[in-house]
């Protein structure tokens, strides 16, 4: 499945860098992108475990940018 | 500005006010370091507080961390000036960033505001406002004047002028009247239309432009990609020279603690690779949507990279070199005058649905009045004749022309010819072809001139015609009578030739039955894709009116984004090398280092938002 999420107060490019390259590592995510541009995540994931997956996501970003909120 | 970037700006309006304070007033030197220090806590208090609280998450290489160390360092060397003007010039940065960084995002949204708000749709008689989302297909909606088509759906009442500009570039309006498809985000001008909905908005042309011009940043360039990696490895590897610089000199020959450590501050000041990894996206972004203005959607940021070094471009003929619409191309009459042909030939062929009677009408253009004609007779494979004005008249090809017994010859123009005999004796021809798009020559032309080495055209057309417009247009190599897996076949020959391997290859169709050769090629291009899924989906890149010279258009403006993008990179790096040089022999001071670093990123962000205008003379 694959879902995009807006995401607010994203200051800075190269922690959505960081936040893209620690998001990849997540067992069950196939592919995901964060662009600091857009201020948007996409994040193609396994079906099954989606909200599982979603929820570690937002561990790993609240660690890397305390700062910033997903919207999911 | 948004709320968050003022209060930033008050901050550093107050900091500035307090270090000038601090700086200048003939005071005690007690009283001179405490505005320093309060000039510093104001303007970078959040800057200490988040490196404190990432290292508790176990992030170290991160800006607001180096940032912290270099200031805290230079307090402890009692540079408290240098201290206060670091993290000062480091958050105008920060907020100039934020705030250039913000425009150009909403300039781009702004330039795709294709999105309609609401649609008019007709119940009981009354007119009622919802959500384009709740209308559903069948459904009429109504459209002002001046308002935005919200869905794709076929005009059933009322004539006005579109102007698609939004999603073509195109600015001249088109004329729709009942009968029409019209496309959802053009905007209605003058009449009131009425319009039958065809299909829901998910699936409208809105929507799939939308979609594609916001999931465009997620396939990423090489450059970006690379800056990516530079800057994974670029922090860990200043801050560890910075840790060499302070110590080995002291431990190893000797030197003075101070100016070694302090040297290595100025190392932590410029470790962050902020104007690359902003500046490089922000470059393709501001590509991708000046593109979209002259009605290009490139699907993402390699694509755009890639077109810059396009080598070989095969076209598809029909529809994307030629308009795919047969049109009299010339009359060539033996007495009459070529009106009088035309005419004949149109009142013979009035009430056939044939493509070629269509376009002997449209090509005659006056009112036919039947009553003229009568006993027609299709005589298929051959023709039409029929009794006008009381004289027999055939109309069609050499073999009717036999039956006639009219002595007819051929015509040495390329294209289906239409004869015409009039009680048995020969009248002349009239010649129908696909006609060629006004600015094909052009679009050929230009590429050359862009750099592009060969062009080559496919088409499932015969040798003749194929080869006739090959040449009429200046295009090096034609391959005709090509079925559709003939045309993946030629293509990967192409593939195969490539003279250098990054050279790319393009191949722009009209989206129709090419959907494998758009897939094989390195960049496929679907033209006219206004209204066509299947060709937005296939394609890479979408020009949406049906100009091939828009392809020149595109390749220019991927070289001027490219050219941007390498000025950056080249002028970062380089400033960034010079000043840690500078700094490690100690002729760089913090604040020369601090005001590099924020100098290349606002020029570089500043460069990078050129590529918004990018394609505008």
């Amino acid at each position: 499945m694959k879902k995009r999420l807006n995401l607010t107060d994203l200051d800075c490019a190269n922690c959505a860098a960081k936040m893209e390259a620690a998001i990849k590592k997540i067992p069950g995510v196939q592919d995901a992108s964060v662009s600091f541009m857009t201020q948007k995540m996409t994040v193609d994931a396994e079906d099954g475990r989606f909200d599982e997956i979603m929820q570690e996501i937002i561990r790993v970003c609240r660690k890397i940018e305390p700062d910033c909120r997903i919207q999911y | 500005m948004t709320g968050k970037q003022k209060k930033m700006l008050i901050r550093i309006l107050a900091s500035a006010v307090l270090l000038a304070a601090g700086l200048l007033l003939p005071a005690a030197e007690g009283i001179r370091s405490a505005l320093i220090i309060a000039a510093y806590a104001v303007v970078g208090w959040d800057v200490v507080w988040k490196a404190v609280r990432n290292i508790l998450r176990g992030q170290v290489f991160d800006e607001n961390f180096l940032m912290a160390v270099a200031t805290i360092g230079a307090f402890c060397l009692r540079e408290f000036p240098e201290a206060a003007e670091v993290m000062l010039f480091y958050q105008i940065g920060e907020l100039f960033q934020s705030y250039a960084v913000g425009r150009s995002r909403r300039s781009i949204t702004e330039l795709m505001d294709i999105r309609p708000d609401s649609a008019n749709i007709e119940r009981d008689g009354l007119l009622e406002q919802v959500d384009p989302e709740e209308v559903a297909v069948g459904d009429i909606i109504v459209v002002k004047a001046g308002e935005k088509i919200p869905l794709d759906g076929v005009v059933v009442e009322g004539n006005s002028s579109v102007n698609t500009a939004a999603l073509t570039g195109e600015s001249l309006p088109r004329e729709v009247s009942a009968g029409s498809e019209v496309i959802s985000g053009c905007i209605n001008q003058s009449g009131l239309l009425r319009i039958q909905v065809q299909k829901g908005f998910e699936e409208s042309t809105v929507s799939k432009i939308l979609e594609l011009v916001e999931t465009s940043s997620s396939k990423k360039a090489h450059a970006e990609h690379f800056i990516t990696k530079f800057a994974r490895y670029y922090t860990p590897a200043v801050v560890i020279g910075a840790a060499l610089l302070a110590m080995v000199p002291p431990l190893l020959l000797g030197e003075s603690w101070s100016v070694w450590v302090q040297r290595a501050l100025t190392f932590l000041v410029i470790s962050c690779p902020c104007a690359l990894v902003i500046s490089i996206p922000l470059s393709f972004f501001g590509g991708i949507g000046g593109a979209s203005r002259h009605g290009i959607l490139v699907k993402g940021g390699n694509y755009l990279e890639a077109l810059a070094r396009t080598e070989t471009v095969v076209f598809d003929k029909t529809g994307t070199l030629t308009r795919g619409t047969f049109q009299v191309t010339a009359v060539h009459p033996e007495e009459y005058s070529r009106e009088d042909l035309l005419e004949l030939a149109a009142l013979a062929e009035q009430f056939s649905d044939h493509p070629i009677s269509r376009s002997l009408r449209g090509a005659y253009g006056k009112e036919l009045d039947p009553s003229r004609v009568s006993g027609v007779k299709e005589i298929s494979g051959h023709g039409i004749c029929a009794q006008i004005d009381g004289r027999e008249v055939c109309a069609g090809n050499g073999k009717l022309m036999d039956q006639a017994g009219a002595s007819w010859h051929p015509c040495h123009r390329t294209g289906t010819t239409v004869h015409l005999a009039v009680d048995g004796r020969y009248e002349g021809h009239i010649v129908i072809s696909d006609e060629i798009k006004p600015d094909a020559a052009e679009a050929i032309a230009s590429l050359k001139r862009q750099g592009v080495r060969k062009t080559v055209m496919l088409t499932g057309d015969s040798k003749r015609v194929g080869e006739s417009t090959a040449a009429a247009l200046g295009i090096d190599e034609a391959h005709t009578e090509l079925l559709p897996d003939g045309k993946v076949e030629q293509v990967e020959r192409l593939l195969g030739q490539k003279a250098s391997p990054k050279g790319q290859l393009v191949f722009v169709g009209d989206g129709i039955n090419d959907a494998p050769v758009l897939s094989r090629a390195d960049i496929g291009i679907a033209m006219g894709g206004l209204g066509s899924d299947a060709a937005i989906e296939a394609a890479d890149i979408v020009l949406m009116d049906d100009q091939p010279s828009r392809l020149a258009l595109a390749i220019r403006i991927s070289k001027q984004t490219l050219r941007i993008v390498k000025q950056n990179i080249a002028f970062s790096l380089g400033v960034k090398g010079l000043v840690l040089l500078l700094g490690a022999m100690g002729l760089a001071s913090m604040q020369a280092a601090i005001f590099a670093d924020v100098g290349v990123m606002v020029l570089a962000v500043l460069n990078a938002s050129r590529t918004l205008r990018v394609g505008k003379n």
